[in-house]
């Protein structure tokens, strides 16, 4: 079995591909539309602004070769901003379109966390919708996984599978049948995090 | 809610880790993934790496241990030491570093905290300052805390904030090595005064200074230390367990 990372120039892939290596996945890091198509599975991975992370998925035609392998079931999970764009629109300085993959949007954090601080940076217990979600099937439910951002998806209430606590119930996490997306790092969520990509290799 | 954390501290000269001692089920405790990866399975909530090494050869050995560890260490690594140019940034970043902390870099060239957030993200620049009282004031302090900048060190934190640093480490040269507790009336000061976590460091002695720390002041996100944790006079888990029963929110 294949996974394929998604580069397409956003943020450092250092982390997540050795996170991979360590669960014994067969990783392949690429922007070619060829590689995506032949994988098995897709991670789209992300750090920055939505605005350019997108445009950079749409330079390259990446986009439409995402929607295209999720809408024949192909497991996907975005990863952060990675989770964000899976949604359809952020509202990051803008206003800006994503793919459109889950419904919802990407708003800033800071109106619904009260005085808490922004970004949420930390370790935060995952709260899981029920019935559980596969993705966390070796997981639970107050596990600890680390989060760094100031804007989280909203609007997406059929799609969430877990939230975290901060100052307000934040969207932790989004499925879709295939398409799933967590808005923490399971590559910096020590074992906790290791099981849940191992539990995404395993669907 | 975000958990408060526990952050052990491990100097690295030459790529070896210095003052590591003795611990149990560790065949050898200055190399970096060893500590690492014993940490991280005691509880460590998050890792940071200073390099004390002052050649070029060295650096290159810091970066090549960073890079092992960061391989096969899933938690936040903050790297700190000799970071003196967005160059710098890039070369820890690249070898699997999450935040950078910057120090004497900062007060020579206040400018790079600023380039270093816009370039990689606020949530990427730690800003590391020495502290110490001098005639009731608290001054900044450069190389390693022993030179007086005569720059007021809340002023100062806080001109960083502003310029991007996401993160503060309050290092208190008073009440370091004094193994008597953490500074709280500094820390107080700077909790005050910026909305950015804030990571207290420098004075830790046993567990109960980590329960005052969090219980006196709920604002400070992090607690740091280094010889405590090293020497085996606190235990990470045990400590954590002790701030539970505390009523303080740690991850277990």
């Amino acid at each position: 079995m294949k996974i394929a990372i998604v580069d397409y120039g956003v943020g450092n892939l250092f982390s997540l591909c050795s996170s991979f290596r360590a669960i014994g996945a067969d990783t392949v890091v690429t922007g070619d539309a060829a590689a995506l198509r032949c994988a098995d599975k897709i991670v789209l991975p992300g750090v920055g602004a939505f605005a350019d992370a997108a445009k950079k998925l749409r330079a390259g035609g990446l986009d439409q070769v995402l929607i295209g392998e999720a809408n024949r079931d192909k497991p996907l999970l975005g990863i952060c901003l990675g989770m964000q764009l899976l949604l359809q629109k952020s509202f990051e300085y803008g206003e800006h379109d994503g793919l459109g993959l889950i419904s919802g949007n990407v708003a800033g954090i800071a109106p619904m966390v009260g005085d808490r601080k922004i970004p949420h940076i930390g370790w935060n217990a995952l709260l899981f919708s029920t019935p559980k979600h596969p993705l966390f099937q070796n997981t639970k439910e107050g596990d600890c996984v680390y989060f760094v951002h100031s804007y989280a998806a909203v609007d997406c209430e059929q799609s969430i599978i877990a939230r975290a606590e901060y100052g307000a119930l934040l969207t932790a996490a989004v499925a879709r049948d295939n398409v799933m997306g967590v808005q923490f790092h399971p590559e910096k969520s020590g074992e906790v995090g290791l099981n849940i990509l191992r539990a995404f290799c395993a669907l | 809610m975000v958990t408060k954390r526990i952050i052990p501290c491990l100097d690295v000269r030459n790529g070896r880790v210095v003052k590591g001692v003795n611990f149990e089920g560790l065949n050898d405790v200055a190399s970096p993934l060893e500590l690492a990866s014993f940490y991280s399975q005691n509880g460590a909530d998050e890792l940071v790496f200073y390099d004390i090494t002052a050649s070029a050869e060295g650096r290159q050995l810091f970066t090549d241990a960073l890079k092992e560890v960061a391989s096969q260490i899933f938690i936040p690594l903050t790297v700190g030491g000799g970071i003196n140019s967005l160059d710098d940034f890039d070369r820890v970043l690249k070898c699997g570093a999450d935040k950078v902390s910057v120090n004497s870099g900062a007060i020579k060239n206040p400018a790079l905290i600023g380039e270093a957030a816009k370039r990689y993200g606020d949530q990427c620049v730690v800003l590391s300052a020495d502290i110490k009282r001098v005639n009731g004031a608290f001054h900044v302090f450069a190389k390693g805390g022993r030179e007086d900048t005569g720059m007021e060190a809340i002023d100062w934190i806080r001109k960083g904030v502003d310029n991007g640093a996401g993160e503060i480490v309050v290092n208190s040269i008073d009440t370091d090595g004094v193994k008597k507790g953490f500074d709280i009336e500094m820390l107080r000061a700077v909790c005050d005064a910026v909305s950015v976590p804030v990571i207290a460091s420098g004075g830790a002695g046993c567990k109960a200074d980590f329960v005052t720390l969090f219980e006196t002041l709920p604002k400070v996100d992090a607690g740091l230390a280094a010889s405590i944790f090293h020497f085996g006079e606190v235990e990470i888990r045990d400590l954590k367990r002790t701030l539970r029963d505390a009523g303080v929110i740690v991850r277990l």
